[in-house]
Order: C-alpha cells, then sequence, then structure tokens
C-alpha cells in the first residue's frame, strides 16, 4: 500500500469522522436522546483526558498526578472568553456562527495557556524522579486550585457560573479525533520514540544522546494543553466552572483510566475510559462506592496485573486481531505481512 | 511581640502533629523507598480509633488515665492496620517496579478514605463505616482554663500535646539509636540485600518499620483530634500531604530530619497565614516542597545520594 501524504494523513480522520459526529448529532437531537448524548459528551472528554494523560504516564514513564489542574487552566481560560465575548456578534457574523468562532477561539487558547502551565510546571519538576514527580504534579495541581479560589474575576470557590451551553457532540468529536491523532502521530515519529526509550531507561536513553529533560517537557506540554481542551469543553456543558470540578480526586479518575487500559496504550485508554464511564454512570447516585470501586480496582489491578488489561500494546496487537491479519495476508498473494 | 509568640505557640503545636506523621513517611522512606501515600489515612483511623474507644470504654469522666488508655489502644489498632497493609498490599509488590508500589499506595489510601464514607454496616456496638459527615470528638481530658502569659493565650491541651509528642519522639530515637531492632532498622535502610546476607530479618524489620510509623501517626491522629474536636473521613488528606512535605524539607529518610521539618513547616505556615492574612495555607506546603525539590533536594539533614548506573 502506498503511504499518503502527511497532510492527507493528519486531515483525513476530520473529514471523515466529523461529519459522522455531527450526523449523529442530528440524530440524537431529532429523537430528543439527550441524555445518550450527553453520556457520549462525558466520553469522549474522559477519553481525551485519559489519552491526553497517557503520553506522560504512559509513554514517557513519569508520572503526573496534576491534570486536573491543567484542566482548571484550561477550562477557565476558555470560560473567561466565551463569558465576554459569546452573546455579541463578533466581525460582523451572524450570532450563532460568531459564538461557534469565539468557542472555537477559546478552546485553542485554553489549550495555549493550559500548555504554558504544563511548560512552568514541567521546567523545573521534571528534574525530579518518578514518585517525587507524583507529588509535586499533585502539589501544583493543588496550588493552582489555590489561586483560582483566591482570585476576584475567576469567581472564588463559587466559579464562573451562567456559561453558554456551546459544547457539542461534534465538537467532543472533533477534541478526541485530534487527541488520537496527536497521540498516535506521536508514538510513531522520533518524538515518541525518544519517549518511550526514556521510559524503558532514562540512564541508557540519556547515554544514547536523548535529551531527557527536554524530551520530558515536551510531552508535559503537549499533555497539558489536551488536558485544557477537555476542560474548555466539559465546562460548557455542565454551564458552570468551580474549584471542585478539578480537584485531586479528578486527577485520580483519570489515571484510573489510563492505568487500567495500560500505561502506553493509547487504544487500551479508549477503552478503559469509555467502558469506566459507561459502568460508572450506573453508580452516580453513589458516589462513594464510586471511589471504593477504583481504589479496589487500583489494588487489585497492581498485585494481579500491574501492566493493565493492554500493557503498552495496541488493540490490533491482540492476539486474535493479529491472527485475522495474517489471514487476510494469507489470502492475497504477493503480500508479505 | 504578643502576636509573634502566640503565632509561635500555634506554629510549634502544629509542627509538632506534622512532625509525628512525618516520622512514618521518613522511616518508611528508609526502609523501602516507597512514598507511603495511605500514612495520612493511618493518622485518620488512629482519629477514629480514638473516637470509638472514647464513645465504648466504660467512664465518662475525663481523666488523665482513661486518656492515656485511648491513645494507646488507638496506638496499637493503628499498629496494626499499618501491619496489614504492608503484609497485604506492598510486601507482594516489593520486587516490581516502584511506580507499582507508588499507584497501589495510591489506591489504599483511596480505600481508606471513601471505605470511611460508605454509610454504616455494622451498627451496634459502634457505627461503622462513619459516613461522610464530620463527628464530634469527645472531650478526652478537661484541663480548665487556658495558661495566659505576657497576654499570650496557650490552651493547656496544647501544652500537654507538645510535651506528649516530644516525647514519643525522644523514645522514637531511642528505639532508632540504641535497641537491637532499630540497629537492623537502619542496615535495612542503608542497603536492604546486604542486610538480608548479614542474616536480618528484612521482612520482619520492614514489618516493624510500618508498625512503627503507623503508632505515631495514630499518637498524633488522637492529639490533633483532642483539639480541633472534629473529625471526618478526609481528615488524614492534606496533614498527610503537608507531613509528606515535611519529611522531604528535613531530608527524607532522616528521622531527626522529620522533626526539623515537621516543626519548620508549621511555624512557616503559621507565621505567613498570621501575618499575612491570606488564605493561601494549603498553597504554602506544596511551595516550599517545590523550592526545597529544586533548591536542595536532599532537604536540611538529609545524606546526599548519588545515582549509581
Amino acid at each position: 500500500m502506498r503511504r499518503l501524504p502527511t497532510a492527507v494523513r493528519s486531515f483525513l480522520p476530520f473529514l471523515v469522522g466529523i461529519p459522522i459526529v455531527y450526523l449523529l448529532q442530528r440524530v440524537f437531537e431529532a429523537q430528543g436522546w439527550d441524555f445518550v448524548a450527553l453520556l457520549l459528551v462525558n466520553i469522549g472528554v474522559n477519553v481525551v483526558l485519559a489519552v491526553s494523560l497517557n503520553v506522560v504516564n504512559g509513554f514517557t514513564g513519569q508520572f503526573s498526578l496534576g491534570h486536573a489542574g491543567f484542566m482548571a487552566v484550561g477550562a477557565y481560560t476558555a470560560a473567561r472568553i466565551t463569558l465576554s465575548y459569546a452573546h455579541i456578534p463578533i466581525l460582523g457574523l451572524p450570532l450563532e456562527w460568531s459564538q461557534q468562532l469565539v468557542f472555537a477561539t477559546a478552546l485553542v487558547a485554553g489549550m495555549i495557556t493550559a500548555a504554558g502551565a504544563g511548560f512552568l510546571v514541567g521546567m523545573p519538576s521534571l528534574r525530579l524522579r518518578g514518585d517525587y514527580l507524583a507529588i509535586v504534579t499533585l502539589g501544583f495541581g493543588e496550588i493552582i486550585r489555590s489561586i483560582i479560589e483566591n482570585t476576584k474575576a475567576l469567581g472564588q470557590a463559587t466559579g464562573l457560573s451562567g456559561l453558554p451551553r456551546l459544547t457539542t457532540l461534534t465538537w467532543v468529536g472533533a477534541g478526541v479525533i485530534a487527541t488520537l491523532l496527536m497521540a498516535r502521530r506521536l508514538a510513531v515519529s522520533t518524538q515518541g520514540r525518544a519517549l518511550f526509550a526514556i521510559r524503558e531507561d532514562e540512564i541508557a536513553a540519556e547515554a544514547m544522546g536523548v535529551d531527557t529533560t527536554g524530551y520530558k517537557v515536551r510531552a508535559f506540554v503537549i499533555s497539558a494543553a489536551y488536558a485544557g481542551l477537555a476542560g474548555g469543553l466539559i465546562v460548557h456543558v455542565l454551564q458552570l466552572a468551580t474549584p471542585r470540578s478539578f480537584t485531586f480526586i479528578r486527577s485520580i479518575e483519570v489515571v484510573v483510566y489510563v492505568v487500567l487500559g495500560g500505561l502506553g496504550s493509547i487504544t487500551g485508554s479508549v477503552v478503559s475510559a469509555t467502558v469506566l464511564t459507561l459502568l460508572l454512570e450506573r453508580l452516580r447516585d453513589i458516589q462513594s462506592f464510586r471511589m471504593v470501586g477504583y481504589a479496589l480496582l487500583l489494588i487489585i489491578l497492581m498485585l494481579a496485573r500491574p501492566q493493565g488489561l493492554f500493557g503498552t500494546r495496541e488493540l490490533w496487537d491482540l492476539p486474535f486481531f493479529k491472527r485475522r491479519a495474517r489471514k487476510a495476508a494469507e489470502a492475497t498473494p504477493g503480500v508479505t505481512p | 511581640m504578643t502576636e509573634f509568640l502566640q503565632h509561635l505557640i500555634n506554629g510549634l503545636s502544629v509542627g509538632t502533629i506534622y512532625a509525628l506523621v512525618a516520622l512514618g513517611y521518613t522511616m518508611v522512606y528508609g526502609v523501602l523507598k516507597l512514598i507511603n501515600f495511605a500514612h495520612g489515612d493511618v493518622y485518620m483511623v488512629g482519629a477514629f480509633a480514638g473516637y470509638y474507644l472514647a464513645g465504648t470504654v466504660t467512664s465518662e469522666q475525663a481523666t488523665l488515665g482513661r486518656a492515656s488508655l485511648i491513645t494507646l489502644a488507638s496506638m496499637l489498632i493503628c499498629g496494626a492496620v499499618g501491619y496489614v497493609i504492608e503484609r497485604f498490599a506492598y510486601r507482594p509488590l516489593r520486587h516490581r517496579a516502584r511506580l507499582t508500589a507508588l499507584i497501589t499506595a495510591i489506591g489504599v489510601s483511596f480505600l481508606l478514605e471513601y471505605g470511611f464514607q460508605l454509610d454504616a454496616i455494622i451498627k451496634k456496638p459502634i457505627e461503622f463505616p462513619p459516613g461522610p459527615s464530620p463527628r464530634f470528638f469527645p472531650v478526652l481530658l478537661d484541663l480548665g482554663d487556658p495558661f495566659t502569659f505576657l497576654d499570650v493565650t496557650v490552651p493547656k491541651f496544647d501544652v500537654l500535646a507538645i510535651a506528649v509528642a516530644a516525647a514519643l519522639m525522644v523514645g522514637l530515637q531511642l528505639i532508632v539509636y540504641r535497641t537491637r531492632f532499630g540497629t537492623a532498622m537502619r542496615a535495612v535502610s542503608f542497603d536492604s540485600n546486604v542486610a538480608g546476607l548479614m542474616g536480618i530479618p528484612v521482612n520482619r524489620i520492614i514489618s516493624g518499620t510500618f508498625v512503627l510509623g503507623s503508632m505515631l501517626a495514630a499518637a498524633a491522629g488522637v492529639i490533633n483530634a483532642g483539639a480541633r474536636h472534629k473529625i471526618d473521613p478526609l481528615f488524614g488528606l492534606i496533614p498527610g500531604l503537608k507531613a509528606f512535605v515535611a519529611a522531604v524539607l528535613g531530608g527524607i529518610g532522616s528521622v531527626p530530619g522529620a522533626m526539623v521539618g515537621g516543626l519548620v513547616l508549621g511555624l512557616a505556615e503559621e507565621f505567613v497565614v498570621g501575618y499575612t492574612a491570606s488564605s493561601y495555607r494549603d498553597a504554602i506546603a506544596f511551595t516550599i516542597l517545590i523550592l526545597v525539590l529544586l533548591l536542595k533536594p536532599q532537604g536540611i539533614l538529609g545524606r546526599v545520594t548519588v545515582e549509581k548506573v
């Protein structure tokens, strides 16, 4: 098979995916299945979070516990922008178009500020080893929350309310596609190889000439940017941004998705985020059972299968799919597997 | 001057609590190189053990004997909890990657925090788990009016708490530096493989370390619950994290370092919050942590470790 040009490979998923989710959205609207749409939005946001955290915790083998903090940065940036500009037509466009434009700008701005926060956090702390890094990122997450709770412009502990409900299934779909594409393209690139080398053995990687701190910071910045995107998306569903949505517990939730799916497996993160969101939707009323469930899941997983469901493999690396691929290859003569 | 002294007293009483909890972190880190995330929750379990014991144990009189009995009993209970955690959650993972143990520790911590928030399953003789709403911690000791000294009010309970904490730390110091167990513990902390070759029962020493650390945390829990009067299942989350900061500040792995670190952190928090009246209390500890790790990662009294390939 001839390889497609890079530009096509990057845009094709959007060209195919966005019309599909848009169609789904219209169907759900027409049928009035709001709760299905909402569930899918939740799943999508969690997938974005899980896959982006996987870039740091899985690909690079670092351990960040501050994902909720970056989410908060992106969420508040986006919320501030839409609160100020979403209700006025800009550039002479009709209100509806201008709202979408403002939302897109807000999401991008959220990603940029979250990436900036990721850089500020990553620069000093990524010189530290595993468990220290975990505590420092946790600390940074709490500091970000503390700053929000003490800033008037961000609504302090009550938060920002009355945000326009701009997040649709299409926006979330686009976010998910962007995140998956980012992760996949990163994994097969030189950058990704460097990250894997750091995960496998940091000292050996450094000896081979990998700029370990530089690559770790880059991974951190990318991951923070997508966490910011998820934050921007979720607050425009809830129509409310409060510091309570971005606590340490939220970070742990994302860690559970990543660890369950397998550190380093993109499809693993997608599957576990989807399944856990669906399962826990049923346990929503009993919040504390849900957290006990997470805790037990983590302990049992670590004792029985510390590499997670998929390990570092992807869905298509599983024996089942491998066998089918081999059969397909045997069926078409002249093609070596 | 009065204000300064008042902050000093408050800072000392917070600092001793941090120091007691930090000792557990530092000892466990010393022998296992593991950040025992669940340690803050053991402290919470200690406070609840005190609460339940005070509710069920006989006489209602708030006497010194009863208070010390309750404190000792909760220390024993927490020692057992620490043993169980080590035996069943950490020991099977000892030779795996360090992240595995860290994730398990987070799991254990959440299990305790949220397990305690479930609705009561056992109703009699005590309601357990206690559920999410705060409980009123009974008065264990009624010492009367606080001392007043140069316009500084010093609650008698705080004085007693500081004294008890100091006594515990001296006791620990004696155990670590004057007993066979302490010598073995230091040997395991230095190099557990070689210690094993020398005939030291490494597993038993590590269990003992967990028990000792958990007992200190329980004492801190009961003391602090007695001062604050209110406990809930998330009682240990923030103090636990701050005690960890204290351990790093003092030099993780160093027993005197944890004491110094706890006191310095308590004083720093109290002075910053007291003089600037800010609500950034929880951010101070983490800022200190980040500064320490950047500027002097070995802490105040820690050894510099060289990374070997």
